[in-house]
């Protein structure tokens, strides 16, 4: 052992098939262990979201084969309005914890955020295994919900108190269901919060030299950011779920006001608040939809700069818009309680710095656009979906203005307005960094390329089919249709169930256009065309190494940084880049001071 | 588990960036759990201070005998901790190995120390009927609100006490170093520290009028 240099003693490559590829401490396949649980996530999700269409659609559907999965929840496979709620709260759990949280940080963030600075591994490759690991028994407690005897819960992904607090008397899926569900969030937040210190210390004492600080490609600081909110985000859901397992099991009343009456029954609890649960909920929850979306801005800049072969108007100015959004995200978590019976003057404090958070994210969409004009955009699957990305989020986010004022929200608060503006702004929007960087790094991952036609026909199915679907939502809101409730029949919003038939079609395509992807995927796996070391010409480190990188990514040296991330559109001996490890001298085209 | 498998700690000088912070690794890790270990407690805390601000009938059962006096014994014996850990990072420092572990088991006996009489405070209030949803003089959610923020913080203790004995006798074997040792101390000293806000918080809110 002794006469081994030293970086490969630390950290041989594992031998036996089970330390190399299911208890990994290689972050490349814990990545990919990330992106794998998320790809099985968002289809359960998906999936779920398609039962709750075809039932608001047509509500007494017979859905053949349902009954076999909750015999009580759908009765020969119609859904009852409860079991209709449990999908409800299923889809919204695997989705935004399972999947925007795992796929585009936990996932791409491990596979890339090392070798884009130009480390080996990760700074703690073994709390690395743990915190996937972790997350992965969360999903299984979480899907067993599905299995236990009175259903999955129904609280909806936010679980609000006291019903979410009180046991089985509040419903069918508020026995065991609920329970499991508090369990499996508080595991996962055991699970990010390894990540996101890893992620952190990786990030700040690992960066190979001339990495610094300011010279990381925005993905990486998009993680870096997205790390430090997880950090402080998830410590504080934690003793949530904690403070709700116990109001569960163990009989205290954190979140149960007293002489409270739930099915004909007074509860034993008393003197906890329903409201206490909100704040600390929301306390996470505002954060959370930055951790969801800030690696997808990172990831689109990435391949946005990429395709039009110039960089960012300012690079500096990008990070720190990130920055000031990871930290205005603490301050604006009452506006998801406008409704709760707030005080105007605390819906006012909470409204203003929701106004302020717009602003940062206005500057980089602007940027975005600025630096896009005029450029010869190269036009890719990725690229495609970097350009969605864009325009749902600048879609999704103008509504944002108008939620983010108490007196507006107040009517709009329970209505598919704010369902469309959250699925729009943060759900698909961060879908598509999701799928742009599949697009972009697939080669990189596995060494062989996804096919472009497949992946621009996806595209444009998902493009058109997400507008479909959730721009009708705002109109739905504004007309007054109330959200959760599982059919419309029999009301006055019945005149607007043909809408809802369009948005169900429109859904049952989009998500049958993802089988295209999935295809796309599988078959490129094994049988795309091999990639080359570099295919977009790219500037990255990660794209200095072969496809798919070895084992310790460089070869058992440290590369040495000389340039900017995205040094394109200059004359260089390689074309119109230069790689950040390229000792090459350069003249900038652009007289830029943010890139010196 | 070596020491080579945690982190990606040694490298050849002048292969990487300096970092922002001139420290190693993993006492940066242990100052970011710090970090977000503190806005767990805040977080308990701030529900302790919701509910308690929201119940008129909050109870104030503690006595000056003998439940202050308990408290300021334990907060005595864990203060003092932290300065006998203070010594023992200190002599690791100085490579006074031996002198360093026996510190540090003086300080894991103080932890004890600090979790007897924390159970024997609890069993206390357990016989005069305090429970997790009752008590004998008013708002139920006192007890529920004392033994989770006590419990998390023993916790804390125990699990230090867990981690003295585990990192010393690693340390008495060479496996890890007076590095190892400070960030131990680092976690013992946040422990003191949160416990200097439950005191007055917890405890001295709650005395008897």
């Amino acid at each position: 052992m002794h006469d081994m240099p030293q970086a490969i003693k630390e950290h041989a490559p594992a031998q036996t098939f089970i330390r190399k590829y299911v208890f990994s401490v290689d972050h490349k396949v814990i990545g990919k262990q990330y992106f794998g649980l998320a790809l099985v996530a968002v289809f359960i999700g998906m999936a779920l979201s398609w039962l709750m269409r075809l039932h608001l659609a047509w509500p007494n559907l017979h859905i053949p084969g349902l009954q076999w999965l909750s015999s009580s929840g759908a009765p020969n496979g119609v859904i009852t309005p409860e079991y209709y709620l449990s999908l409800m709260t299923m889809h919204g759990t695997l989705m935004i914890f399972f999947v925007l949280t795992n796929a585009p940080f936990a996932g791409f963030g491990n596979y890339f955020l090392p070798i884009q600075i130009g480390a080996e591994d990760m700074a703690f490759p073994r709390f690395n295994m743990m915190s996937f690991w972790v997350t992965l028994v969360a999903f299984c407690v979480l899907m067993s919900a599905f299995f236990v005897g009175d259903g999955p819960p129904l609280a909806g992904w936010t679980s609000y108190a006291p019903l979410s607090a009180v046991g089985g008397s509040a419903g069918p899926g508020e026995g065991t269901g609920q329970t499991l569900w508090a369990i499996s969030i508080a595991i996962f937040c055991i699970g990010q919060l390894l990540g996101s210190l890893n992620f952190i210390s990786t990030t700040l004492d690992l960066r190979t030299r001339g990495m610094t600080l300011m010279r990381m490609p925005l993905s990486t600081w998009a993680w870096f950011i997205t790390s430090c909110i997880g950090l402080l985000a998830f410590a504080v859901l934690l003793p949530a779920c904690l403070l709700l397992v116990l109001d569960r099991i163990a009989g205290t009343s954190f979140f149960v006001p007293s002489n409270l009456v739930i099915s004909d029954q007074v509860q034993t609890h008393s003197g906890g608040s329903p409201l206490l649960w909100q704040h600390l909920f929301w306390f996470f929850g505002h954060p959370e939809v930055y951790i969801a979306i800030v690696p997808a801005m990172g990831i689109v800049s990435h391949i946005l700069v990429n395709s039009m072969r110039r960089p960012l108007l300012s690079h500096r100015v990008v990070i720190y818009s990130l920055i000031s959004i990871g930290f205005l995200s603490y301050m604006v978590w009452g506006h998801h309680m406008f409704v709760s019976g707030m005080s105007p003057f605390s819906a006012l404090m909470f409204s203003f710095p929701t106004l302020i958070i717009t602003i940062p994210s206005t500057i980089i969409t602007l940027i975005w656009i600025g630096s896009l004009y005029g450029s010869k955009l190269r036009i890719t699957a990725a690229s495609l979906f970097a350009l969605g990305f864009i325009s749902l989020f600048v879609s999704g986010g103008v509504s944002g203005f108008f939620l983010a004022q108490p007196s507006i929200d107040i009517y709009l608060h329970a209505t598919y307005f704010v369902v469309g503006h959250f699925h729009l702004v943060m759900g698909v929007a961060s879908i598509f960094g999701i799928f742009a960087g599949t697009y972009f790094w697939f080669p990189k991952m596995f060494g062989r390329t996804m096919n472009e036609g497949l992946g621009k026909l996806h595209f444009w199915l998902t493009f058109v089919g997400a507008y479909c679907i959730f721009m009708p939502f705002h109109y739905l809101g504004l007309a007054g249709n109330v959200r959760r409730y599982s059919a419309f029949v029999e009301d006055y919003l019945q005149p607007l169930l043909p809408v809802h038939k369009f948005i169900s079609i429109a859904a049952l395509i989009t998500g049958a256009a993802q089988l295209i992807f999935l295809y796309n995927l599988v078959y490129s796996r094994f049988r795309g065309k091999p990639a080359t070391e570099n295919p977009w010409e790219a500037t990255s480190l990660e794209w200095s190494i072969p496809s798919p990188p070895p084992f310790d990514n460089f070869g058992g040296k440290h590369p040495v940084v000389y340039h900017d991330p995205y040094q394109y559109g200059i004359a260089s001996s390689t074309g119109d880049y230069v790689m950040q490890n390229s000792p090459e001298q350069i003249q900038t085209v652009r007289d830029d001071k943010s890139l010196t | 588990m070596s020491e080579a498998d945690l982190t990606m700690g040694t490298h050849v000088p002048g292969a990487l960036e300096q970092s922002p912070f001139a420290i190693p690794s993993k006492k940066l890790v242990m100052w970011l759990f710090i970090a977000s270990d503190a806005i767990t407690f805040a977080a308990l805390l701030f529900a302790y201070g919701f509910l308690r601000n929201a119940t008129p009938d909050w109870p104030r059962p503690f006595n000056f005998s003998p439940s202050i006096i308990n408290v300021m014994l334990m907060t005595f014996v864990l203060i003092s901790s932290s300065l006998t850990m203070l010594i023992g990072v200190r002599m690791a420092q100085a490579g006074n190995k031996s002198g360093a572990f026996r510190w540090i088991f003086i300080t894991a006996a103080a932890g004890i120390l600090f979790a007897l009489l924390h159970l024997r405070e609890w069993l206390g209030l357990i016989a005069e009927g305090v429970r997790l949803f009752q008590n004998p003089w008013g708002a139920g959610t006192f007890g529920a609100a004392f033994f989770s923020i006590t419990g998390l913080h023993l916790t804390h203790v125990v699990g230090g006490v867990v981690a003295m004995v585990v990192v010393g006798l690693r340390y008495r074997r060479g496996r890890y170093n007076a590095d190892d040792i400070e960030i131990l101390g680092l976690y013992w000293h946040f422990v003191d520290m949160v416990w200097m806000f439950v005191v007055p918080l917890v405890y001295l809110l709650n005395v008897k009028q």
